[in-house]
């Protein structure tokens, strides 16, 4: 199996992926931010499917879209979030643009189908060139250590806002900074399970993590641990079973471990209370 | 015949209705349109506009399903989006307050289920070796392919749904209004609330079958959304809202079998821009008033 080109650039990047989501996702889902991830997973498919449109290379869209949006979404973030009803109705018009671009680039190259869309929203590990496999690990390696180094503050403005600022810690940048870095992790995992299924590596494994335990550095790790176990499980199931879309068998890892993760203690306090009382 | 737009608006329609298929488009389009924009405008009150997008999520692998099993499509849609409304109905209520600004884990498991289900829908669109564009159909919407069979269930469902809105409107209004006083004059709140859940899943159902999986909200929210913002009642905001909806889903039908471009863009982009104007139209009023 590790013989396979393919396979093994989809491990590559995987990897790289999985372990940045993990980290950002634990920060995303700690600081409650998992509506801009629902809305960065819109802007990526618009910003793929323009830059496709444009001629240009499509994860320049997917980054520019993404951690532009990110940025904004930080500095906007201060002043209330609107509301449901705003927020689903302009990210039904980015799909719609999105879709837009889709037909245009559509009818321009005779050749291209719909094959383009699908990728985006849906992932295309497998197909992935060693090229962008080692494009993907660069810039997750170095998404990496920028969140580790604003690892501490972000933390502690992430549990206290208030009283970070007064410590000096720098509140106001690190916002719009951690949803750019946000934007940037939403555009790799795009290219990994689709811009649709971001949240099968960015919520499942750091919601995961946190009921496991209330120590932010061991489920800082465990988190990142958890995203690779359902990259690698994903990988080698649809390797197996070549019927079965990886970005599927992916997605139910990671949604099966947080299952057992969340079922687990009322299973056992059951098993606890039969005992006692049988 | 070549399709082209012209100055003669009698010629225009003339073309529009000169294929079976693009009648079924637009009596499909507008039954749905009269039901989102009815059910929509009740679920914007009651601040469920979360739950009617998770629903038509849900519906998407009931769709997928049914197609790879070779079941009627309408029936995956409906069954599924149904059924998840009855999970959701049953659900603490606590547990399903609008997550989009919720906090933490609870909005990361919605997130969670949500991208599941997206993916057990593109499993079985795999599973189906169907095109891929049958996905595109199924996520953004297409104006091809509605057969008669589907208007009609289209038909008897949102008759159906029309119905039952119309029997417990008023006990519903009531309860979203003000929960409290309703429960101590003897209103079921949480039958009632269920009940709308399930008319939701109705409306979700049928809605996707037109713009799409990915794109009810455009029928769904940004008419109800559009009608709230421009006036208070409700009788007067339930009719605006099917009327924004029905001329909304009309004018992206047209437009989309006169341009090369998808219903699912003109459809969205339609709805935003009555959204937008009528955000204006608000903030002007506001500041005059």
């Amino acid at each position: 199996m590790l013989s396979q080109p393919f396979m093994q650039h989809a491990l590559l990047a995987g990897t790289a992926v999985a372990i940045l989501s993990g980290i950002v996702g634990y920060f995303v889902v700690l600081r409650g931010q998992v509506f801009a991830g629902d809305a960065l997973s819109h802007v990526a498919y618009a910003g793929a499917l323009a830059a496709l449109a444009a001629g240009l290379d499509l994860r320049f869209g997917l980054f520019a879209a993404t951690v532009g949006v990110g940025i904004v979404l930080g500095l906007l973030g201060g002043r209330g979030v609107a509301d449901d009803v705003v927020i689903g109705t302009t990210f039904a018009w980015v799909l719609g643009l999105g879709v837009f671009f889709l037909a245009l680039f559509t009818t321009r190259h005779a050749a291209g189908d719909s094959t383009a869309s699908v990728n985006v929203l849906f992932g295309s590990i497998f197909g992935i060139s060693a090229g962008a496999a080692t494009a993907a690990a660069v810039i997750a390696a170095g998404l990496v250590a920028v969140v580790l180094l604003m690892a501490r503050p972000l933390l502690f403005a992430s549990l206290d806002p208030a009283v970070a600022a007064a410590r000096g810690v720098p509140v106001r940048v690190l916002g719009p900074l951690f949803l750019g870095v946000v934007g940037a992790s939403a555009a790799e995992a795009s290219q990994v399970v689709g811009a649709l299924l971001l949240f099968g590596l960015l919520a499942a494994p750091p919601a995961a993590a946190q009921r496991l335990t209330g120590r932010p550095w061991v489920a800082l790790a465990l988190s990142a641990g958890l995203a690779t176990v359902s990259v690698w499980a994903g990988l080698v199931l649809a390797y197996e079973f070549p019927t079965l879309p990886p970005s599927f068998t992916i997605l139910a890892v990671s949604t099966g471990v947080y299952a057992v993760v969340a079922l687990a203690p009322s299973v056992r306090g059951t098993g606890r209370r039969l005992r006692r009382y049988g | 015949m070549a399709v082209h737009l012209s100055w003669d608006l009698g010629w225009d329609v003339r073309q529009l209705l000169a294929f079976p298929f693009m009648v079924n488009a637009l009596r499909a389009g507008t039954i749905v349109a009269v039901v989102a924009g009815a059910i929509g405008y009740f679920m914007v009150l009651r601040r469920e506009s979360f739950a009617g997008h998770t629903l038509a999520l849900i519906g998407f692998p009931g769709a997928a399903g049914a197609t790879w099993l070779g079941i009627n499509e309408s029936a995956g849609f409906f069954g599924f989006c149904v059924a998840g409304a009855l999970v959701i109905a049953a659900l603490p209520a606590q547990g399903r307050a609008n997550p989009l600004g919720g906090y933490g884990e609870r909005s990361a498991v919605i997130g969670t289920v949500q991208a599941f289900a997206l993916a057990c829908g593109l499993l079985f669109v795999t599973l189906y070796h169907g095109l891929l564009s049958g996905l595109n159909d199924l996520l953004f919407g297409t104006i091809i392919g509605i057969t008669s069979r589907q208007v009609v269930t289209l038909l008897v469902a949102g008759v159906a749904a029309l119905a039952v809105l119309a029997v417990i409107a008023r006990p519903l209004l009531f309860a979203t209004v003000d929960a409290d006083v309703a429960r101590a004059r003897g209103v079921r709140v949480r039958l009632v609330g269920a009940a709308f859940l399930v008319l939701l899943g109705v409306a979700a159902a049928g809605t996707s079958q037109v713009t799409g999986t990915l794109l009810v909200f455009a029928l769904l929210v940004a008419p109800a959304a559009t009608a709230v913002r421009i006036t208070a009642r409700p009788v007067a905001g339930v009719v605006l809202s099917v009327v924004i909806a029905v001329v909304v889903t009309w004018l992206g039908e047209g437009v989309a079998y006169f341009s090369p471009y998808p219903i699912g863009f003109w459809v969205t982009t339609f709805a935003f821009g009555f959204f937008l104007l009528a955000g204006g139209y608000r903030a002007l009023a506001d500041r005059r008033g």
